[in-house]
């Protein structure tokens, strides 16, 4: 039965629909909260009512996103990706997003598969690369699926050395490879001498002294760094310039101690010194890590993965097991570096958008003013951007705290039922890369995944719930 | 004459905002006619019927039910031009403003505002029907008490939400509720009423308003008025916001007499409910409309009295809680009586029918009941019987009732208490019909209703009574008028302009209803 208090106290009234009932109130002397409702995506009235009122759905998020926000990851080491990353043959090429075949990729992303073939030496020029495509030599997977992730194109070949992260917590590894820096570079489909050159240096010298650094430093919490970034202006996808400052702090000192020459350490410094975006790949691991923490629970809504090949935009839920719900990558709305416009845009590519699934990125733009001027919005606008994120996201999650919004912590954990009751789409703040190969970035902006993605999944969902009474 | 339309694709008003926003924009200067509708199948139906639409109109072209479709026809491309902008400006204004900083903006959510204001206590719900029950849940989940007003919730979503309130101590009420007094405070349809002893738990929302009126009339107040929601007592719901709303009654120190309303129950529901009733100790008076109760059905006790209309049962609690029996100018008196009388000697041979237009469905069933015991069948699109319902519900056969704030009507569109043209469309059919003798309508007052209804009705009844004149016909229009002084349009007022129209006035609907029965021909005369 009803509580006795309720009777007798004032009341505190929240409208939600028509407004002239508000307007009575006030006529009356009370203050009513005016909601600004807005009918659900595509009016799945039915489905929302299917998965809001199943108390299974609540428990497992509940415990999914607990798990996605206990995960430590730790950088461990950096090793050739055919030595740690399950699965990974000499004809396997990893790419970003969803599973996509050759004749769909888009040219960014043929381009880098073409740049790691030649790279791997398993064709001598363009043209007996994509014979060998053609005739089904290559194994393309996702990243996703080998507990990997890469930006942009997120071409991943065998010798390649990749980050190791590892999750004591849960017993998890994940994996990225080395950011090359701007410019002509392979994850943007370039694939040429100079970009296959830094390749093997990055092979050849980076990776080992990266490597031996790490393991000298016994490894490196790689979350505090990320909430250290947040403080000081990075939302730790577009802008990784703090975090990737205070990497090669944290390293620097290893470096030196584990030196072979101080002409190769200093190459190695002055290389991440040079790019603004070093930490990005690193920053992608841990939230790989942790996203794939929260994934296989039962039931759950929760948003697990989300990630772009450039030409399908794909979304994983952690109750809904391995399936991908995909949509049409988008075109990112943003400000273009000179020389390039909307006509030269390539649609939303990359798997770091893995950064918004476990609430940096886009989601934590409050902290990163300075992005707001580069996507072309303004401070207030990021906050904005933050602000409405809680509303689709279960969890805060007080170790990345936002010092404009009064440290609250991050909005964490997207829960896809929300998704579809506020048709609020998460936002993605991301580069834009050109759509011919090799150009690179010619701009940067927001974008959001396709709505399909999440009304697919919530009709599964709520299949799901309804067969299983 | 030029016509422009505009879709905003996934842009949400409620009819309410929208048909405000319609009015504004056709009383533009040089604008003929305006529109603003969601782009739903039966409004755009309606804009072909009123001409704004062409009869070929590709409908992908105009959107689909959550885009919001503006039509405006003007003399010039001025005119249109503004109007457009009227329209973006007063969409925009509605859209909780762009200026300012982000703390101003209004909560996009249930769950978003309850986080900003934690002293929240109770949602008022009022989203179309098919959203309704994922907002009321949301409501339960964040601890507040819930009024839910949308209708067209299912069964099972709203015995979902009841058991979900009472494991966690909260009162829904509704789905359908149109109508509750908390702590003095009218939500939904609800009419100043002083505050008081009699306390009031009602399955009908206008039960509920005419109810407290009457008891306001007889000088005394209402403590609590809770609502139920329509379908609380079927055999399904098992009235539980009734038991609920009834504990909370029995032990509330203000309330010393107990009002239960609905419309029949289920049986074993009804016993359950009068079982309660009668465990407790304060007086309770039942109502359940057009059922038969008597003292063999419920269990006996001696503070539990039945009622069968809702007059009865203001005039009960009024008795029981120690006020005048007598409510204000409400007996049939010789005046009144002989005034009936003459109305129907001034009946053309051919009219013969009295025509009840009702906004409040249980408004309708109470005149349905005092029309019937003397007029015999009453076609209803809500009949007391089943086989007296109405093929079609847009067109009156014999004497006949109509809710119009029944779902069929409703869907899409403003409650007949707040927009008023599709009553005064079928009050001008029902005048040119020559068969019609006694019109009869309620007008409900109070908070969220029509901010001057009489100024829309009283022309409509003037005008008809004119041209019935005109054609010979002497029509007698009755007025059923609940509300109270204090309600925001005033009762007297509302009835002064309703008089001066022509139209005979009650305050008591079951007095409205007799005075219709008494004007019209004598059964036998069908």
């Amino acid at each position: 039965m009803a509580e006795r208090g309720f009777l007798g106290s004032r009341l505190e009234v929240v409208n939600v629909g028509v407004d002239l009932f508000a307007d009575a109130l006030t006529a009356q002397g009370l203050e009513p909260v005016r909601v600004e409702w807005q009918p659900p995506a595509q009016g799945m009235g039915t489905e929302l009512w299917a998965t809001l009122s199943d108390p299974r759905i609540d428990a497992a998020n509940e415990r999914a996103v607990q798990r996605m926000l206990s995960a430590r990851p730790k950088l461990v080491d950096v090793c050739p990706a055919s030595e740690v990353v399950p699965g990974m043959s000499r004809q396997t090429i990893l790419h970003a997003g969803p599973p996509i075949t050759w004749e769909h990729m888009c040219g960014p992303l043929r381009g880098a598969v073409i740049g790691a073939l030649l790279y791997e030496g398993l064709a001598q020029n363009e043209v007996e690369a994509v014979a060998r495509i053609e005739r089904g030599e290559i194994d393309f997977s996702s990243c996703h699926h080998h507990q990997a992730v890469g930006p942009m194109a997120g071409v991943m070949s065998s010798s390649m050395p990749v980050y190791i992260l590892e999750d004591e917590v849960h017993g998890r590894q994940s994996f990225s490879t080395l950011n090359e820096g701007l410019g002509k570079v392979l994850r943007y489909g370039a694939n040429s001498p100079e970009v296959l050159q830094r390749l093997r240096w990055m092979r050849d010298v980076l990776g080992p002294a990266l490597g031996r650094a790490i393991r000298k430093a016994g490894g490196l919490d790689v979350k505090p760094l990320t909430a250290q970034a947040l403080q000081m202006g990075d939302e730790c996808h577009n802008r990784n310039r703090a975090a990737s400052a205070i990497l090669i702090r944290a390293l620097a000192p290893f470096l030196v101690e584990t030196s072979q020459s101080p002409e190769e350490t200093a190459s190695v410094l002055r290389f991440m010194a040079g790019n603004e975006h070093f930490y990005l790949n690193i920053s992608m691991a841990c939230c790989k890590a942790s996203a794939d923490a929260a994934a296989g629970e039962p039931f759950s809504s929760l948003v697990t993965a989300m990630a772009r090949n450039g030409t399908e935009f794909g979304v994983r839920v952690s109750g809904l097991g391995e399936r991908w719900y995909t949509g049409p990558a988008q075109n990112v709305r943003g400000l273009y570096f000179s020389g390039f416009s909307d006509a030269d845009a390539n649609p939303d590519i990359g798997d770091s958008t893995i950064s918004e699934t476990v609430g940096i990125g886009g989601f934590s733009m409050a902290a990163a003013p300075a992005i707001a001027q580069f996507i072309g919005g303004t401070p207030a606008d990021a906050l904005r951007a933050t602000l409405e994120m809680y509303d689709i996201t279960l969890a805060e999650d007080s170790a990345m705290a936002l010092p404009p919004l009064d440290f609250r912590g991050a909005p964490t954990g997207i829960d896809l039922r929300k998704v579809v009751h506020l048709n609020r789409l998460p936002v993605i703040n991301t580069g834009i890369a050109h759509r011919l190969p090799g150009v690179g970035q010619v701009g940067a902006g927001l974008v959001e995944p396709p709505l399909a993605c999440f009304t697919q999944s919530l009709v599964d969902l709520a299949a799901l719930v309804q067969k299983n009474p | 004459m030029i016509t422009k339309t505009l879709v905003r694709r996934n842009l949400y008003a409620d009819s309410v905002a929208l048909m405000q926003l319609s009015r504004a924009l056709t009383a533009l200067p040089e604008v003929e006619d305006a529109a603003a509708v969601m782009s739903t199948a039966a409004n755009r139906e309606l804009l072909q019927q009123a001409g704004l639409l062409g009869a070929d109109a590709d409908p992908g072209e105009f959107g689909g039910p959550n885009d919001l479709l503006i039509i405006i026809r003007a003399a010039t491309d001025a005119a249109i031009e503004a109007a457009l902008l009227a329209a973006e400006q007063g969409l925009s204004h509605r859209a909780g403003g762009e200026t300012g900083t982000v703390a101003q903006q209004r909560p996009r959510s249930l769950e978003q505002a309850a986080r900003q204001q934690p002293a929240l206590n109770l949602a008022l719900i009022s989203v179309p029907g098919a959203y309704a029950a994922v907002e009321a849940h949301q409501a339960l989940l964040a601890g507040l008490h819930v009024l839910l007003f949308s209708d067209n919730v299912s069964l099972e979503q709203e015995v979902a939400l009841k058991m979900l309130a009472a494991e966690r101590g909260l009162l829904l009420m509704g789905p359908d509720c149109g109508t509750a007094i908390i702590n003095g405070i009218g939500l939904g349809f609800a009419n100043a009423v002083p505050r008081g002893s009699i306390g009031i738990a009602s399955a009908s929302g206008t039960g509920l308003q005419q109810v407290s009126c009457l008891i306001a009339h007889a000088g005394l107040g209402i403590s609590q008025a809770i609502g139920t929601g329509g379908r609380d007592l079927s055999q399904a719901v098992g009235g539980r916001t009734m038991l609920a709303g009834l504990d909370l009654l029995q032990q509330d120190p203000e309330t010393s007499v107990i009002i239960l309303l609905s419309k029949p129950p289920a049986p074993e529901i009804a016993q359950r409910v009068l079982e309660r009733a009668a465990q407790g100790s304060k007086p309770t008076v039942v109502a359940f409309l057009g059922s038969h109760l008597d003292r063999s059905v419920g269990p006996s006790a001696a503070h539990l009295h039945l009622a069968n209309t809702l007059s009865s049962a203001a005039r009960l609690a009024v008795q029981l809680a120690g006020g005048r029996v007598v409510l204000e100018n409400e007996s049939l008196t010789e005046e009144i009586r002989a005034a009936a009388q003459a109305a129907k000697a001034a009946l053309s041979p051919e009219q013969r029918y009295v025509r009840g237009l009702f906004s409040g469905g249980t408004l309708c069933d109470e005149a349905m009941l005092v029309l019937s015991q003397r007029l015999g069948p009453i076609a209803s699109n809500i009949p007391l019987r089943p086989e007296w319902a109405l093929t079609n519900p847009n067109q009156s056969q014999g004497h006949t009732a109509i809710d119009l704030g029944s779902d069929e009507f409703t869907v899409g569109r403003p409650h007949p208490m707040i927009d008023a043209g599709l009553r005064l469309r079928r009050l001008a059919q029902e005048a040119r019909d020559p068969t019609t003798a006694v019109l009869l309508l309620d007008i409900v007052l109070g908070y969220g209703a029509h901010p001057d209804p009489a100024a829309e009705i009283a022309p409509a009844i003037q005008e008809a009574r004119k041209e019935a004149a005109q054609a010979g016909r002497n029509l007698a229009c009755i007025v059923s008028l609940c509300g109270t002084e204090q309600d925001p349009q005033s009762l007297s007022r509302q009835r002064e302009e309703l008089q001066r129209a022509g139209a005979l006035v009650f305050t008591e609907n079951a007095l409205a209803a007799q005075v219709a029965a008494e004007s019209a021909p004598a059964k036998r005369s069908q």
